[in-house]
C-alpha cells in the first residue's frame, strides 16, 4: 500500500514540475468571492481554538479540525 | 524494504510536491481579546485570551496567544469520585510564519500549565499552493509532552506524580479551488500517545487515564444479595497506548446573495475501539455593519472497548474505565453570532476593527453512561439509574483589530 501510494506521490512531483505554464479555470481576477473573508470559517482565530478546545475536551475524538490543536491538560 | 524506508519516501515525495508549489500570503496583523464562559452539567469554565500578530517585514509573521480557563467544578465526575474544585489553567502559544521563496512555513510552542497538569507541544507546518493556485497542499507535524499529577488528599498543595504522556500528530491536508464560488478541503491527522514514565510513588501503574476518574462495579456478585443493587468505586486502569485516525472533509459556497455556506463531516476511529462521526454546517450573512453567523453541528461516538458503566466485579478485566467521554453518546450544538464591523475605512493605524457576540448550546446524551448519584444518594439499583444528559451554554464576546 505505502509502495503504491509512494510512486504516485513522486510520479506526482515529477508532473508537476512541469506545470508551470498550467491555466488555471479560476483566474486570479476571478477569486474575489472566494477570498472574502466571510469565506474562511476560521476567519476569527481565537474563536476557532476555542470551539475546537470545547469539543474536544468532551469528546473522544480528535485531530483533522478546521484549527490545530496543542496538548493541554484538560483534567 | 522496511516500513519506516516507505515513511522516509511518502513525505519526501510530498516535501518534493510542496517546494514545486506556488505563491501564498502571510495571515492578517490583527489583535483579538476575548471573553469566554461555558457553563453545564455543573462545571463552570470563564477567562480571558489575547491573540496577537505582528509582521516583521514582507516575509515573516509572528503571533502570541495568551488563554485563561478558570474552572469551578462540582460536575458529575467530581461528585461520584472526588470533591468540588477551583483550579486555573494558563495556555500560551508563541508561533512564527516564513514565508520563503512560494513556500509558507510555520513553527509554534504552546505551554499549558494546571497545578496537575503540565503540557508543552512544539509544532511545525509547511503549506503551499500550485495548479496556479487553485490547490494547496499542507502537512504538520507536532509533538506533545504531558506531566500529569494527582492532587494528594484534600490538600491542594501536595501533589504526587502519576504519568509522562509522550504525543505525536501527522496532519496532510489538500484545500483544491472548484469554482469561482467552491472550494473544498481534505484532511488527515494520525495522533499517537504513550504514557511512558515508571509507576508514581504509590505504585499506580502508569496509564493514559484521567488520575481522578474512577470506574463502578458491583459491591456483590450475587443478584440475590441485596449488595448486588450497590455501587463501588475503584481507580480507573486505561491502556498506555493510544493511536487514532481522523478524516474531515469541508466545503465553502459563496451564494449569489453575498453569503457564505459551510459543510464538514469528519470520521474518526482510535485503537480503544471509539468509532465517531460529526457534521456540521454554518451561514454567514453579512447586513451593512453587521456580520451574522448561524450553526449547527451534530456528533456521534460509539464506546472504548474497555468501557462499562457497571462492571460485574472490582479487578473484572485488565483494563477498566467509566469515563463518560468513553461511552456511546451524542450530543448537538446550535449557535449563532453577532459582529458589528466598525472603522471600516480605516481610523488613525486601524485598518478596520469589529465586536462580536457568540452563542451556543451544546445538548449531550449519553446511551450508557448513567447517573450513579442516584444510587450514591438515592438507592436507585446499580445499573438501572437514569441516563445521563445535560446542556452546556457557550459564550464569547470579542473585539478584532486590523492594522
Amino acid at each position: 500500500m505505502m509502495r503504491h501510494l509512494s510512486f504516485i506521490l513522486i510520479a506526482a512531483a515529477f508532473l508537476f514540475s512541469g506545470c508551470s505554464s498550467w491555466e488555471p479555470w479560476v483566474k486570479p481576477y476571478e477569486r474575489e468571492n472566494l477570498s472574502d473573508p466571510i469565506m474562511n470559517v476560521a476567519r476569527d482565530p481565537v474563536v476557532a481554538a476555542y470551539h475546537h478546545h470545547v469539543f474536544e475536551t468532551r469528546e473522544a475524538a480528535r485531530g483533522a479540525g478546521a484549527v490545530s490543536g496543542g496538548g493541554c491538560g484538560c483534567n | 524494504m522496511r516500513y519506516s524506508s516507505y515513511i522516509q519516501i511518502f513525505f519526501l515525495s510530498l516535501f518534493t510536491l510542496v517546494m514545486q508549489a506556488n505563491a501564498a500570503v502571510l495571515p492578517d496583523e490583527r489583535a483579538d481579546a476575548m471573553l469566554h464562559s461555558y457553563e453545564g452539567g455543573e462545571l463552570e469554565v470563564s477567562g480571558p485570551a489575547i491573540l496577537v500578530r505582528k509582521n516583521i517585514g514582507n516575509s515573516t509573521s509572528v503571533f502570541y496567544n495568551a488563554y485563561i480557563d478558570n474552572i469551578t467544578s462540582a460536575s458529575i465526575d467530581v461528585q461520584i469520585s472526588g470533591s468540588p474544585y477551583e483550579e486555573e489553567r494558563t495556555e500560551q502559544t508563541l508561533g512564527v510564519d516564513f514565508l520563503t521563496g512560494k513556500t509558507t512555513m510555520n513553527f509554534s510552542f504552546t505551554d499549558s500549565t494546571e497545578n496537575d497538569y503540565e503540557a508543552n507541544t512544539i509544532s511545525f507546518g509547511i503549506s503551499q499552493d500550485f495548479f496556479g493556485d487553485l490547490s494547496t497542499l499542507s502537512i504538520g507535524y507536532a509533538q506533545g509532552t504531558d506531566d500529569v499529577s494527582k492532587r494528594v488528599g484534600n490538600d491542594p498543595l501536595v501533589f504526587e506524580d502519576r504519568a509522562s504522556i509522550e504525543r505525536h500528530n501527522y496532519r496532510i491536508g489538500f484545500s483544491q479551488i472548484l469554482t469561482k464560488n467552491a472550494t473544498i478541503s481534505i484532511g488527515f491527522e494520525t495522533i499517537t500517545d504513550e504514557a511512558t514514565s515508571t509507576p508514581g510513588s504509590s505504585g499506580t501503574p502508569t496509564t493514559l487515564n484521567n488520575p481522578y476518574r474512577q470506574y463502578s462495579y458491583r459491591l456483590s456478585s450475587n443478584p440475590s444479595d441485596p449488595e448486588y443493587n450497590v455501587r463501588r468505586f475503584a481507580d480507573e486502569l486505561y491502556p498506555r497506548t493510544r493511536t487514532s485516525n481522523a478524516l474531515s472533509i469541508r466545503g465553502n459556497y459563496f451564494l449569489p446573495w453575498k453569503s457564505a455556506f459551510h459543510y464538514e463531516y469528519r470520521w474518526f476511529t482510535d485503537s480503544w475501539g471509539i468509532e465517531a462521526n460529526n457534521i456540521g454546517v454554518s451561514y454567514v450573512h453579512p447586513i451593512g455593519h453587521f456580520v451574522l453567523d448561524f450553526r449547527y453541528r451534530i456528533y456521534s461516538q460509539t464506546q472504548a472497548d474497555f468501557y462499562s458503566d457497571l462492571f460485574e466485579f472490582a479487578g473484572e478485566f485488565t483494563y477498566m474505565g467509566r469515563d463518560k467521554e468513553l461511552s456511546t453518546y451524542s450530543n448537538t450544538s446550535v449557535g449563532f453570532g453577532v459582529g458589528y464591523e466598525f472603522a471600516k475605512n480605516g481610523w488613525g493605524w486601524i485598518d478596520k476593527g469589529s465586536v462580536n457576540f457568540s452563542y451556543d448550546l451544546i445538548s449531550f446524551e449519553y446511551d450508557n453512561f448513567r447517573d450513579a448519584r442516584e444510587n450514591i444518594a438515592g438507592g436507585v439499583p446499580a445499573g438501572t439509574e437514569s441516563l445521563y444528559a445535560f446542556d452546556a451554554d457557550v459564550m464569547q464576546v470579542f473585539v478584532s483589530i486590523w492594522y
